[in-house]
């Protein structure tokens, strides 16, 4: 055995017992322990199950935002293989990095907003949500106009031939993607973070399941896998990224990344596309010709539940 | 060729002469003799091309240049019967948009020529806070990149130019409610 690098691949984990002579040695050598425990590990995948394709960071690894970009590459091209596999047809996992100096922010305009819940079901298809348990990941809030933005009796359960309906407003409400973001301090285990662009990501890999995050979203914005997730081969979409739309497990949560796939590649989210109204906007919070920077320098604006301080990036409008 | 000297400075003029296009262009057209400017392109706002419906363009098709047209405001009963006016049709009709000089125009209200690829000029002329949130790209769908390049859709993509209000939808299936919960 001769040591167990950073780069350290499958070659690694073969030859040592438990309890190796050589093991002590190497500890008194000066590993620190993450070197250490990959070792261990390692030898414990051999005598286990004798298998020789298993990576130590299928056992041991750090942090996804820590690992250095050969050990993600690593982990996506399992991810890439693996599920290929599973579903049959083939599967990207992307790894774009936030770009410097930008940072998303997102305007709905809520007087043009009819509630046709077109964005849902965009946002269900570009993301691989679960179909059967279901989860949605935007939730589009009917209120009546005489009693104002009243989450207290906002329906998101209604149902007609046609809407806008007679007196009703719509308010869709995802991830606000807050810069203060009260599911990011609450996670025991560091599985979800805030990236240098503004996306609030979930390491779904690292999430333990214990829902403290989805409590803790003033939001609703966050959706577990009670289930194993359930979506048709022929309905998923094979454009993915790590940190957002690749298929998810039971056991997991989940939420919106502002389509983290597309954005990072300069596209517009799902939803901002699927919009018959034009409701959505997207943009650069730090590009002053961008169309959010419009909306906030040009519009009436205002984010939800203000008074928790959580600064959401997601911005409410009247356009008109 | 009476003064080819002239031709090949002209060419020389169009070939280094990026400025005073606009000028230039109402200079030949009064040259020419014609009475109405033309609306010039605007390069930045790349639109798709209008919905036309099947055979209605080009309009001189059926309108045919030689016979003169009649520009009383009337009911249509020949033709374009199938649209219903609901955009301030108490104080516009036809002949307040389409151009009775150049059937396959549009005309703004000082008389300006527009192609019905830049129909937006001719709505911005009364929603000039919509068409200023539209050039921003606030009001109304915008596709390709958000760092870089964008394409518009014209007013006329979402709003019928003849009964403009946008029409309502039927709405995507509402989410499952959940389970009820089971006493154990």
């Amino acid at each position: 055995m001769t040591g167990c690098s950073d780069s350290c691949g499958p070659d690694h984990a073969g030859g040592c017992a438990v309890g190796d002579p050589a093991l002590a040695e190497l500890q008194s050598s000066g590993l620190d322990r993450r070197e250490f425990v990959c070792i261990v590990a390692g030898c414990a995948a051999v005598l286990a199950g004798g298998c020789s394709d298993l990576t130590h960071t299928q056992y041991v690894r750090d942090r996804f935002r820590e690992l250095t970009d050969d050990e993600q590459k690593e982990i996506v091209a399992r991810i890439e293989k693996e599920q290929t596999a599973r579903l049959g047809k083939e599967l990207k996992v992307g790894v774009e990095k936030a770009r410097p100096g930008v940072e998303f922010g997102y305007a709905l305009d809520l007087s043009r907003c009819i509630g046709c819940r077109r964005c849902v079901y965009a946002c269900v298809k570009e993301n691989n949500q679960s179909r059967d348990p279901q989860i949605h990941w935007i939730r589009v809030l009917e209120m009546e106009k005489e009693k104002g933005i009243d989450f207290a009796h906002a329906n998101p359960y209604y149902d007609a031939e046609q809407v806008p309906r007679p007196g009703h407003f719509y308010l869709p409400v995802a991830c606000q993607q807050c810069e203060n973001p009260s599911c990011v301090k609450s996670c025991p285990v560091g599985a979800t973070w805030k990236e240098p662009d503004g996306i609030v990501v979930i390491d779904y890999d690292w999430c333990i399941g214990c829902r403290c995050c989805v409590s803790a979203c003033p939001y609703g914005a966050r959706h577990f896998n009670w289930a194993e997730p359930n979506v048709p081969t022929e309905e998923v979409n094979p454009d993915t990224h790590y940190l957002g739309n690749r298929p998810r497990m039971k056991g997991v949560v989940e939420k919106c990344t502002f389509c983290i796939q597309r954005v990072r590649n300069g596209k517009y989210p799902a939803c901002v596309e699927v919009c018959p109204v034009g409701a959505r906007k997207f943009g650069d919070l730090r590009d002053p010709n961008s169309e959010v920077r419009y909306v906030l320098e040009h519009k009436r604006v205002f984010v939800l539940k203000t008074e928790l301080n959580t600064q959401p990036k997601f911005f409410y409008f009247f356009g008109l | 060729m009476k003064y080819p000297f002239l031709l090949s400075s002209a060419l020389g003029l169009a070939l280094v002469c990026a400025c005073h296009q606009e000028e230039h262009r109402s200079w030949l057209a009064d040259a020419a003799g014609a009475e109405a400017p033309v609306s010039l392109p605007d390069p930045e706002l790349e639109v798709p091309p209008p919905p036309f419906t099947e055979g209605a363009f080009p309009c001189s098709d059926c309108h045919d240049p030689s016979v003169p047209p009649n520009t009383r405001r009337r009911e249509m009963k020949l033709a374009h019967t199938e649209i219903k006016l609901h955009h301030d049709e108490e104080h516009r009709w036809c002949l307040d948009c389409h151009s009775v000089e150049d059937r396959d125009k549009l005309h703004l209200a000082n008389g300006t020529l527009v192609e019905f690829s830049e129909s937006y000029k001719l709505c911005g002329q009364c929603h000039g806070d919509k068409y200023r949130d539209w050039k921003a790209g606030v009001h109304g769908r915008r596709s390709g990149n958000w760092d870089g390049h964008k394409k518009y859709l014209l007013c006329v993509h979402c709003h019928n130019s003849h009964a403009p209000k946008f029409q309502p939808l039927k709405p995507l299936p509402p989410p499952t409610r959940p389970a009820p919960r089971t006493s154990p």
